[in-house]
């Protein structure tokens, strides 16, 4: 196996095992940790594709701004361990088989496309951030600035929400 | 042998690397510890450490002995995960974003491998800087939170607000300069501050240059050196380790080794806004004067050589006989380093620019000792309100006015 591969997979491992944990876990720190893991797994995996400044930004915004709010807020509301409860009977005779249908699903699906996902490997290309930036404020200007500003309405309905509790 | 050499040198070359620079940079953590005691001591019309070594030179040695030794307890009660993870991830956030710092302008080849003064050449350096800083905030978030403590929960709690409230600022701060550079990569913005004759009005700082597209970052580095300084929790902006209201914040429960992290830590991430602030703003490695003066590349002997005379004479009038023996030695080894610079022209060449790196990188953590023998800390109120309405907006400006002028440079 070469460099890269090798790389790919203990990127893969990490990721799959994070998102395990931030289901396992029974405190909501520690599953917030988790979750971070697998953001920053996620950051190398993107790296690996050529893809460096998704990979800056994707530990910038998800592993540094949002998870730092969320672990900032569990730590505030002092959110204790979670009890563990006996499964329900819906989650045994719906979920289980309703979970490995839909992983079947995904697995075939992959299978049968696998020749189009094979060009996604790493191929040592490197986009640049110029040629990112020139797509996203010249070519999808205006898909762009419309997403900002639904964010920004997100955010004022999320402050109005807030506000009418007092 | 060389054969294997040559295969694997890609691999090899940035290991050594990184142990000489980790160090390096571990060994200037432990007598800048030094340094801000003397310089704090001075300040205050005290002597400082004095007792283990001349003028306590070996003090750090003292204390590193003293962090290995000293009993670790485990409090009770505490996430034993959070708790021994915490220090380890601040440490190693701390000296990994040393790794894409340029050192000096050469390239050399060592069997067959080119590589350079640092680490890691990455063309978003600067993005990876700000990916580490934006990490850096769990480790003491979570160190703060798992030590089962109220004094070490609240520093972590505001620390997290703090980090969170002075990350916009600082990012918003470089924009500017990645206007004028076009590029995220460190060496490059560097690079684009070399103008020639201009000297040091062609840095960042002053923003002069042969294309007329610089624009002075006096604004942008006012901001990013604050909002840093807040970052990485030093006077007047640690709130997070007030120690007259939290004890010791969120390293409290923290003992040994733990501490000596945190600590290390501290005054690693010291490091790396220096040279930030000198790679950005102060113009990395480049002489502050024009590149026609040749004969200031004799500065370093100049410097060199009288003060490790003065060592020698003042030495040998130490009290005791073992200070007597090292000062004069260590301004014996000085003063021959100025002689032996002389005598190698190409040696000398070699050295400039990271003896000015080094230069301007000490400039600014003798600054930071400086503030913090003078300041005194912010009240919590006073540093949200300084962070998101003054800062913040003073930053924007920067942006709003850099990007205007180039346009209109541009047209």
């Amino acid at each position: 196996m070469t460099g890269p591969v090798i790389i790919f997979f203990v990127l893969a491992a990490l990721a799959v095992l994070g998102a395990v944990s931030l289901i396992l876990q029974r405190h909501p720190i520690h599953s917030a940790l988790s979750l971070i893991v697998v953001m920053v797994a996620l950051a190398g995996l993107y790296l690996l594709m050529g893809a460096e400044f998704v990979a800056a930004v994707q530990i910038i915004v998800y592993g540094g701004a949002i998870m730092v709010l969320f672990v900032f807020v569990i730590m505030l509301l002092n959110a204790g361990e979670e009890e563990r409860t006996n499964f329900s009977k819906l989650a045994t005779y719906a979920g289980i088989p309703l979970a490995v249908a839909t992983a079947g699903l995904i697995a075939a699906a992959i299978v049968r496309s696998s020749a189009g996902l094979s060009s996604a490997g790493p191929n040592g290309t490197l986009t640049s951030t110029k040629t990112l930036s020139m797509l996203l404020f010249r070519e999808f200007v205006y898909p762009f600035e419309l997403t900002s500003f639904l964010i920004l309405v997100a955010i004022l309905g999320a402050i109005v929400l807030a506000q009418r509790e007092n | 042998m060389s054969d294997f050499l040559t295969q694997y040198a890609f691999l090899i070359v940035p290991i050594v690397k990184v142990v000489v620079l980790v160090l390096i940079v571990l060994t200037v953590d432990a007598y800048l510890t030094w340094l801000e005691r003397k310089v704090i001591a001075h300040i205050q019309a005290r002597w400082g450490p004095y007792r283990v070594g001349p003028h306590g030179l070996l003090q750090p040695l003292a204390d590193g002995v003293k962090f290995i030794l000293k009993e670790d307890p485990l409090p009770a009660n505490v996430d034993k995960a959070g708790y021994f993870i915490a220090p380890f991830i601040t440490l190693m956030l701390a000296l990994t974003s040393l790794a894409v710092i340029p050192f000096g302008p050469q390239h050399f080849t060592i069997f067959g491998y080119e590589t350079h003064v640092g680490i890691a050449d990455v063309n978003i350096s600067l993005l990876v800087l700000f990916a580490i800083t934006a990490l850096g905030v769990y480790g003491v978030a979570l160190a703060g939170w798992a030590s089962n403590n109220k004094y070490s929960l609240l520093g972590g709690l505001r620390s997290s607000a703090q980090m969170i409230s002075y990350e916009l600022a600082l990012t918003l701060s470089v924009v500017g300069v990645l206007l004028i550079a076009g590029d995220f990569s460190l060496r490059s913005i560097i690079d684009h501050q070399e103008n020639g004759n201009l000297g040091l009005l062609g840095w960042n700082l002053f923003g002069f240059s042969k294309d007329g597209i610089g624009f002075t970052q006096i604004i942008g580095f006012f901001c990013f050196f604050l909002a840093a300084i807040a970052e990485t929790n030093r006077i007047p902006f640690d709130l997070p380790e007030a120690e007259s209201e939290l004890v010791a914040g969120y390293h409290t429960e923290y003992a040994s080794m733990k501490f000596a992290m945190f600590f290390i830590a501290e005054y690693t991430s010291m490091i790396t806004v220096s040279c930030l602030a000198t790679v950005l703003f102060f113009g990395g490695w480049l002489s502050p004067f024009p590149a026609s003066w040749t004969f200031t590349h004799y500065l370093p002997s100049l410097l060199l050589i009288p003060s490790g005379v003065w060592l020698v004479f003042d030495g040998i009038r130490y009290e005791t006989i073992f200070g007597r023996i090292m000062l004069p030695g260590v301004g014996a080894v000085l003063a021959l380093l100025g002689v032996a610079l002389v005598l190698f022209p190409v040696v000398n060449e070699a050295i400039q620019g990271p003896f000015w790196f080094f230069a301007k990188v000490f400039a600014f953590l003798f600054f930071y000792i400086w503030m913090r023998g003078t300041l005194p800390r912010f009240r919590y109120d006073q540093l949200m309100s300084f962070g998101w309405k003054f800062l913040l907006p003073v930053a924007i400006a920067n942006v709003v006015l850099t990007s205007a002028f180039i346009l209109w440079r541009m047209h």
